[in-house]
């Protein structure tokens, strides 16, 4: 049903997840994210699409309790995620992830995109330096901040804190973004910036995006899932889902009916 | 039309019940007023403070110079040939403090790292009351381990130590405040907002990486008020020196002399037998404004920097 | 450019870091735990300490003789009683000042100049080293007062030294009573004292009475204060009785009368040279951190069980 050319970056089979408490929140999810493509999850509130989006980094192994059941695969190595022994940090170095509301840390611009490398134990002054540039200049935030590097990033605004949040994501080359509602507490400007940069980073690497906005899922996406109560209601083209989808209740919640 | 309808209640005599009460009324602005001089009362003992402290130092400094009181080098106000510099008693406050914090700052930021950061839930609510506990044993027991418990086991390593040294009670007040700091700190900590660790999680760091590099920047002003709150505990604390730093006021930071600091000597006059109003009787209220001083001048700078941090989230 | 080959190589060498950073982890979590332990133990250490070396004097004798100048007969009478008395009149003096002082600033004071004022105020006092309290004593009531070295100076003093504490806890538990209460109440009819009084102290009353714990244990064990009055320390006799069994039935001379205190009897021990009393000195540790211990204790699980419960 899916038109593509291009290969599987990462699939979940089969995938449930339990909150603490055993609050099922993930039913039998099973999905593919392509190689270089956007993928777009939408859904009303509450439907576990956030929940699922942080599965790919294991961000849920922050919190004691909460339980995976299923696999996430990724390509091409063949490795299951969510495996035992598969250690999360090494996963959330290959997936980095863009938050809801912008939360830079409370340091400079350059540390704040440095942080990755920081973190992976990068000490050429050099390296550091261009990898700060050319991940700024693939935010699109270079030329607005970079006279003044080393100001706190918590002087910039709500857009261009989100744009740093993305250069901090970059700067690591990660090989899968995710995005969760990365635009939702921003104005509308702001949000187009991020959704031209968002088809721009197309080119780079993989992209899985949550929004609460099916104009958003439209206009920036490859492919769409849409979810409902936990379960993966239907997976598409974008086109089709907006156009002409195969279920009764993506129907409906697109145009409004509910959500 | 409509005037007339209303006026016309208006006319009736008005229920009994309803009518404002008079007794009442008074007897509610009789309660606040009491309650107001109770609240006072904190302004009145501040007030009673500043006013004892300057008025027994007006009268000491009537006999003593300010300059010979800041740069003398003797204090030997009970002897014959009689010296008035604080200096001495300053080094003797300022080392066993300052012994004191490089135990307490080391272990208890440390300490609050770990309970913040590494520890579990459980652990947490085990370990935080304990720490309550632990801030509210009262120092005279401390000032038992400083002189008969650690003294002795230091002059085990170190031969030649006195009976009375400034390290013993220094080491002593800083496990003393360890508490303190930790739980201070920890709060700090605590507030730094989720988001912001998940930010950190989501590069790929570690928790140590987490802790080090985002957590405590982001509560650096709360630790630091954490630390300038201890400094001000550990200047104005008493039994511990006065029991185990000695009473001999001693112009020097070497941790291995006996040295007695402002509190110190106060004890030590307060349990002699000074006339009221005498130099001596006065110099501890000289004393005790220095004392004063240095200490509201560290919770000041403690309150700033943990309001300036408040703001921040 | 990610290639396949490129990934593989990549994980390895990303699989290598990580388990050099997670040592760091390891060796941190060990440390953080040593560093916490410290004063732990310290305090295991030193309870150990004291019990072991007050152990002779665990007996009755200790609590019933009066101080000696020998010290195997030496007791602690007249300063559990000293203790006793002093603690009376600071709770008597800096309870219904400190829940009136909280009430009225949580209450009724208008939120301006005024009563920033007085907060930080109440904040700074907190602060205020307890040796200071003591020289306040000295001038205001010991000579200016004249109230001389009595429990009633010693009571006084201890009770604006436990005051902020008792504000400061007032105010925390009347803050978590939700607006909605009050209204309730004032939409039966009520006055704003019948509000404070049959609802808000009401059902602040457990986070008001653990701060008054927390405060009366902290003057139990204070020291510095009560020395720089002039407490004596060598007390052989008991005050005169609170209660008489003539009419009134209730005398106040125990007020005027001289006294000493647990903490004293073992600063006083401590700073003789004769090794006997030190043991008398560790007994009387080992009381005090045993009765404070138990009064913050239930304090902590009072606060914690109202945490537990209130959800409102």
């Amino acid at each position: 049903m899916v038109t593509t050319t291009s290969p599987v970056k990462a699939e979940s089979r089969d995938l449930n997840f339990y909150y603490n408490g055993g609050h099922k929140a993930l039913k039998g999810i099973t999905m593919p994210l392509y190689e270089k493509r956007i993928t777009a999850l939408i859904g009303p509130s509450g439907c576990g699409k956030s929940t699922f989006l942080r599965c790919f980094n294991r961000m849920h192994d922050l919190y004691p309790g909460n339980k995976y059941d299923g696999q996430i695969v990724m390509h091409p190595d063949n490795t299951n995620i969510l495996d035992n022994g598969v250690d999360p940090i090494e996963v959330r170095m290959r997936i980095s992830m863009v938050f809801q509301k912008p939360n830079p840390f409370p340091k400079s611009i350059y540390e704040n995109v440095a942080y990755g490398l920081r973190v992976r134990g990068e000490r050429s002054k050099r390296v550091v330096d261009d990898k700060v540039e050319e991940a700024l200049k693939g935010a699109a935030l270079w030329d607005e901040v970079k006279n003044r590097l080393h100001d706190l990033a918590f002087n910039l605004s709500g857009g261009q804190q989100q744009r740093l949040c993305i250069a901090r994501a970059l700067a690591t080359d990660p090989e899968i973004m995710l995005f969760d509602e990365p635009t939702s507490a921003l104005d509308p400007i702001a949000t187009a910036n991020i959704e031209e940069l968002m088809s721009e980073l197309r080119n780079k690497l993989t992209i899985l995006v949550v929004t609460h906005n099916m104009q958003q899922a439209a206009r920036v996406s490859d492919y769409t899932a849409y979810m409902y109560l936990g379960e993966l209601i239907e997976y598409d083209d974008t086109d089709r889902i907006f156009t002409n989808p195969s279920r009764k209740e993506t129907e409906d919640y697109i145009t409004g009916k509910f959500g | 039309m409509v005037s007339q309808v209303l006026q016309k209640p208006a006319e009736l005599p008005i229920s009994a019940r309803l009518a404002k009460n008079v007794r009442r009324h008074i007897l509610e602005r009789v309660i606040e007023f009491i309650l107001m001089l109770a609240a006072l009362s904190a302004v009145a003992t501040t007030i009673s403070i500043v006013v004892i402290l300057l008025y027994e130092s007006y009268t000491f400094f009537e006999h003593v110079s300010l300059f010979d009181f800041l740069t003398d080098t003797e204090w030997t106000p009970l002897f014959e040939n009689a010296h008035y510099g604080i200096l001495p008693l300053v080094s003797g406050t300022l080392t066993t403090s300052a012994i004191a914090l490089a135990v307490a700052i080391p272990l208890g930021t440390i300490g609050a790292i770990y309970l913040s950061e590494f520890a579990s839930h459980r652990t947490r609510e085990i370990v935080k009351p304990i720490l309550e506990l632990l801030v509210g044993v009262p120092t005279v027991v401390f000032g038992y381990f400083a002189l008969l418990f650690v003294t002795p086991l230091l002059q085990k390593i170190f031969p030649e130590l006195p009976g009375f040294n400034m390290l013993g009670p220094g080491i002593v007040m800083g496990i003393m405040i360890i508490p303190y700091i930790s739980s201070m700190a920890e709060d700090a900590m605590r507030a730094v907002p989720m988001s912001m660790r998940e930010g950190s999680y989501a590069m790929g760091a570690t928790r140590f990486q987490t802790a080090i590099r985002v957590v405590t920047p982001a509560a650096i002003s709360g630790i630091i008020a954490a630390y300038i709150l201890g400094i001000s505990r550990a200047v104005g604390e008493t039994m511990v020196v006065a029991l185990a730093a000695g009473q001999q006021p001693n112009l020097t930071f070497n941790p291995m002399e006996s040295a007695a600091t402002i509190t110190a000597y106060i004890v030590q006059v307060a349990m002699g037998d000074l006339p009221h109003g005498s130099i001596g009787y006065q110099s501890i209220f000289a004393a005790g404004l220095v004392l004063m001083l240095m200490t509201l001048t560290f919770n000041i700078i403690g309150h700033l920097t943990r309001k300036r941090f408040r703001e921040v989230y | 450019m990610t290639t396949q080959a490129s990934v593989l190589e990549n994980l390895a060498e990303v699989r290598a870091m990580i388990r050099k950073h997670k040592r760091n982890d390891f060796i941190f979590s060990i440390v953080g735990l040593l560093a916490l332990m410290i004063g732990l133990l310290t305090l295991l250490t030193l309870f150990i300490d004291l019990v072991i070396d007050g152990y002779p004097r665990f007996n009755l004798d200790f609590l019933t003789n009066y101080p000696s100048r020998r010290a195997a007969s030496a007791g602690l009478l007249s300063a559990w009683v000293g203790s006793l008395l002093v603690m009376l009149v600071t709770f008597f003096s800096a309870v219904p000042m400190g829940v009136a002082a909280g009430v009225y600033l949580e209450e009724y004071a208008p939120k301006n100049w005024f009563s920033d004022l007085i907060e930080i105020n109440v904040t700074n006092l907190a602060g205020v080293p307890s040796i200071v309290y003591g020289l306040l004593a000295l001038g205001l009531f010991v000579y200016g007062l004249n109230l001389g070295e009595s429990i009633l100076t010693a009571g006084l003093t201890l009770g604006l030294l436990i005051l902020p504490i008792v504000i400061v806890t007032t105010r925390e538990s009347i803050r978590g009573i939700p607006v909605s209460i009050r209204e309730a109440a004032y939409a039966v009819g009520a006055t704003k004292w019948q509000v404070v009084f049959h609802h808000v102290l009401h059902y602040s009353s457990g986070g008001i009475l653990t701060g008054i714990i927390i405060g009366m244990a902290r003057a139990l064990g204070e020291t510095a204060p009560i020395i720089t009055i002039g407490a004596l320390t060598f007390i052989a006799f008991l005050p005169p009785s609170p209660v008489s069994d003539v009419a009134p039935f209730i005398n106040f001379e125990w007020l005027e009368s001289g006294f000493t205190v647990l903490p004293i009897q073992m600063f006083n021990w401590l700073s003789r040279p004769d090794h006997a009393f030190h043991i008398n000195a560790a007994a009387t540790g080992a009381l005090i951190i045993v009765v404070t211990l138990l009064m913050n204790g239930t304090a902590i699980w009072l606060r914690y069980r109202i945490r537990k419960n209130i959800k409102w």
